[in-house]
């Protein structure tokens, strides 16, 4: 592991510290900032896509004559067009394996799923091209509730046969501390809690999207507004099935990404219309693509179960975590992953029992969003310590600080706890508010073992 | 029919870095002969202010004005690999690649400086003006500038440096979940005070008083900016956004900002905002990164804020008026 800095190792700085004005914020504000919709390239054409009217079904027929004969259509994609149809981002950090489509073949698995893009000379001629495309559908049974999905005799989704991400051969997740039942067992109290939470967009004010350019040299040129500029051309350059040294990316203006940047779905099938047509073509979502086809954060189901002593002690938690990854894994068995090891949340506890499931549904494939796999798990831990402070008629901010991890403490995937400030942070906010803390709380310390 | 007054409370911590890592970040840093120097790297701002942060970095690093500094970036025919803008590691990792860069330019510099000045290297320092001096002396010195003219024509020297930082990967033990996750956690604790009306079970977010703990603000005034920035994020969260608002039924889905509600100005709340810093071992300058974790705790503090006005206990997001009437007409029912 490389070394962090401290640096100089002094305690007073020049430049660190300081409240510098932002370098873009003058060109934010200004309107020049050059964003990737900025590029104008001449002859440029744009891609629109016929998606999916089905939440679940094989696809009987695909037709595009009809939209071979709109004005200005110039090239019509199907999969039989894309070098590598199945891929998954995550294969690059060797997590998962190929399971989503550029474009579907044999059956769809989500509404909003593309199925044939359309080229054409202006916008507006590849919308009418795309809306000129008939599918014919065979309805197969929708899956929308996580539960539902992993149900032994639930449809199953995926190529390898069941409705879940499977974790070295678990159906989860896991992440084992203690003994949760012997914890339970000498608990003076237990606690049960359900939550839930839905589908949220991103909702960048910039929708996303690339412009793909052919160059002299054979290279593409892929300017986009990606989180991840060299991740993007890797994925990017797997699905062409070219070498990587021939694509070049270029971004770094994004209008608001929050992790909605960063699943690779509009460039690869834009290179390919590039190459085919030998022009630059732009791939834009529209709003309600932005809104309905990028994918959302997970809704997430929660379940807690608690042991706590009379003292407000918590003397073992268990966590069943499902995660609606939709039709597809996009990045969601990493942040599955990341959800086991977030919790129990910031505090010791002795006996943890973790499950966390990354489950797939016939929805939008959700993804990365801000607080990935642990903004929900925050609400409901969060939630279930004012539930216990009520019901023992405890202070909460002292519940908290009882139970407050601190360095030195084991966490529950066995990582010795360092750089820890609960109890400091939680101080502080006690002082803002005035919220009246006992000395003995106001004198706790992270650095200090319990 | 009332307008009833609550608090509440939430405490969260939140790990920097791609989990289990894995996620390199390199950068490369050179002078040119205009005596800028150029900060060459492969990510991406999102507009939280990255490059501002590698700016910053690398000014203090080299010992030199933040104006000398050049962030050329999101180019990957020209910047060195970035893993990318998520996973709250663009400060850390992009921080850590730019200190390492900038400390091999820094010794060229001062290498180049020496030769020119015919003094020895150890006894130059930067004044942080653009100047590098003989310690103790007001006369012995160069500018900068001057340096990179003359390392270039005169000395034949390059004054550049290159820096990577990798956390290596971490592979969990499936049976127990044994893992190394995060570089450092950061760490917040936010207080709400909202106001429910018993008559419409609307929310109002009157304010969020907010703490947090970053290792080291970098930049204060853009922390500030995430933190408040966020917590708008997490009262949008808590009382409006959903793509799929009859989950798990698909229906309704909204397709733009005209159904897609999100705060307005006068929604959002009064707020406070103070940082602490403990500075990590492992971050440039002691910095955790603050980029994803300031949604979070407003959420919770918000829902158990409006437990303490009126007694309704929410667990489902979002926290819609329907949620909190029904919650009431439950109270009333079993009271």
């Amino acid at each position: 592991m490389s070394e962090g800095n401290g640096a100089n190792g002094n305690s007073t700085f020049d430049v660190i510290g300081k409240p510098v004005q932002r370098l873009d914020s003058l060109g934010h504000v200004t309107g020049r900032t050059q964003f990737f919709e900025d590029v104008n390239p001449a002859g440029m054409l744009h891609l629109k896509m016929h998606r999916s009217e089905r939440h679940h079904a094989n696809l009987v027929s695909v037709d595009t004559s009809e939209a071979e004969k709109v004005k200005g259509v110039v090239q019509i994609l199907t999969h039989e067009d894309v070098p590598k149809n199945w891929y998954t981002v995550l294969t690059l950090i060797n997590v998962g394996y190929p399971e989503e489509l550029v474009l579907a073949e044999k059956k769809v698995l989500w509404y909003g799923e593309p199925i044939v893009a359309v080229v054409a000379t202006s916008e507006r001629a590849a919308r009418e091209g795309a809306a000129a495309v008939k599918v014919e559908y065979e309805d197969l049974e929708p899956i929308f509730d996580v539960e539902e999905a992993i149900k032994a005799d639930a449809y199953p989704l995926k190529p390898h046969g069941t409705n879940y991400f499977e974790y070295e051969g678990h159906h989860c997740r896991r992440v084992r501390l203690g003994d949760v039942e012997k914890g339970f067992a000498e608990a003076d109290h237990i606690f049960e809690f359900k939550y839930q939470s839905k589908p949220i967009e991103q909702a960048p004010t910039e929708t996303t999207g690339c412009i793909v350019e052919p160059r002299h040299d054979g290279r593409l040129k892929i300017y986009s507004n990606t989180q991840a500029a060299f991740f993007t051309l890797d994925n990017t350059a797997l699905i062409l099935d070219v070498p990587f040294g021939k694509l070049q990316v270029v971004g770094g203006t994004v209008g608001g990404g929050f992790g909605g940047k960063v699943d690779v779905t509009v460039e690869p099938i834009t290179c390919i219309a590039a190459m085919k047509t030998g022009k630059p073509v732009k791939y834009v979502y529209d709003r309600y693509e932005e809104m309905q086809i990028s994918s959302p954060r997970a809704a997430e189901r929660i379940y807690i179960k608690d042991g706590v002593m009379n003292d407000g002690t918590i003397v073992a938690r268990q966590v069943t975590l499902y995660a609606d990854a939709g039709a597809y894994s996009r990045h969601s068995p990493y942040a599955t992953t990341k959800a086991a090891a977030h919790m129990p949340g910031p505090y010791n506890i002795p006996n943890v029992h973790i499950d966390s499931w990354c489950v797939y549904t016939n929805r939008t494939p959700s993804s990365a969003m801000r607080g990935f796999g642990v903004t929900i798990g925050d609400f409901a831990l969060e939630t279930t310590m004012d539930r216990i402070a009520r019901a023992l008629d405890l202070d909460p901010l002292q519940l908290r600080l009882k139970n407050a991890y601190r360095d030195g403490d084991m966490k529950a995937h066995h990582k010795v706890a360092e750089g820890t400030a609960l109890i400091e942070v939680i101080q502080k906010a006690a002082e803002q508010v005035g919220h009246e803390l006992p000395d003995e709380y106001r004198a706790m310390s992270s650095k200090e073992a319990r | 029919m009332a307008k009833l007054r609550g608090r509440g409370y939430a405490a969260v911590n939140y790990p920097t870095g791609m989990n289990l890592g894995g996620d390199p970040t390199q950068a490369l840093v050179h002078s040119t002969t205009t005596g800028n120097f150029v900060v060459s790297l492969s990510s991406v701002d999102l507009g939280q202010g990255l490059k501002t942060v590698a700016a910053q970095v690398a000014a203090e690093t080299l010992g030199l004005p933040y104006e000398n500094i050049i962030v050329d970036t999101a180019d990957t025919d020209t910047g060195p690999h970035c893993m990318g803008t998520f996973a709250s590691r663009g400060t850390h990792r992009v921080g850590n690649a730019v200190i390492m860069a900038a400390q091999e330019a820094r010794e060229a510099m001062l290498a180049a400086a020496a030769e020119e000045l015919e003094v020895d290297a150890e006894d130059l320092e930067t004044d942080g003006t653009g100047f590098i001096k003989l310690k103790g002396s007001e006369e012995v010195k160069i500018h900068v500038v001057d340096l990179a003219m003359a390392a270039h024509f005169k000395l034949g020297r390059t004054i550049a440096g290159r820096g990577i930082f990798l956390k290596e990967r971490s592979y969990p033990d499936p049976e127990t979940g044994k893992m190394d996750p995060d570089s450092a956690q950061a760490h917040a604790c936010t207080v709400a005070d909202v106001e429910v009306d018993d008559e419409t079970g609307v929310i109002e977010v009157l304010a969020l008083h907010n703490v947090y703990e970053v290792g080291r603000a970098i930049n204060p005034r853009m922390a500030k900016q995430q933190i408040e920035g966020g917590a708008w994020m997490g009262i949008s969260h808590a009382l409006y956004e959903a793509t799929d608002p009859y989950y798990p039924q698909r229906d309704h889905g909204p397709r733009d900002f005209e159904e897609y509600l999100m705060p307005g100005p006068a929604d959002n709340a009064k707020m406070e905002s103070d940082i602490i810093e403990f500075p990590a071992a492992n971050g440039p300058y002691g910095a955790k990164g603050i980029g994803e974790m300031t949604a979070n705790a407003p959420i919770p503090a918000i829902a158990n804020a409006v437990f303490d006005a009126c007694g309704v206990r929410l667990i489902e997001m979002p926290f819609t008026p329907e949620s909190v009437l029904r919650g009431l007409d439950e109270l009333r029912a079993s009271a």
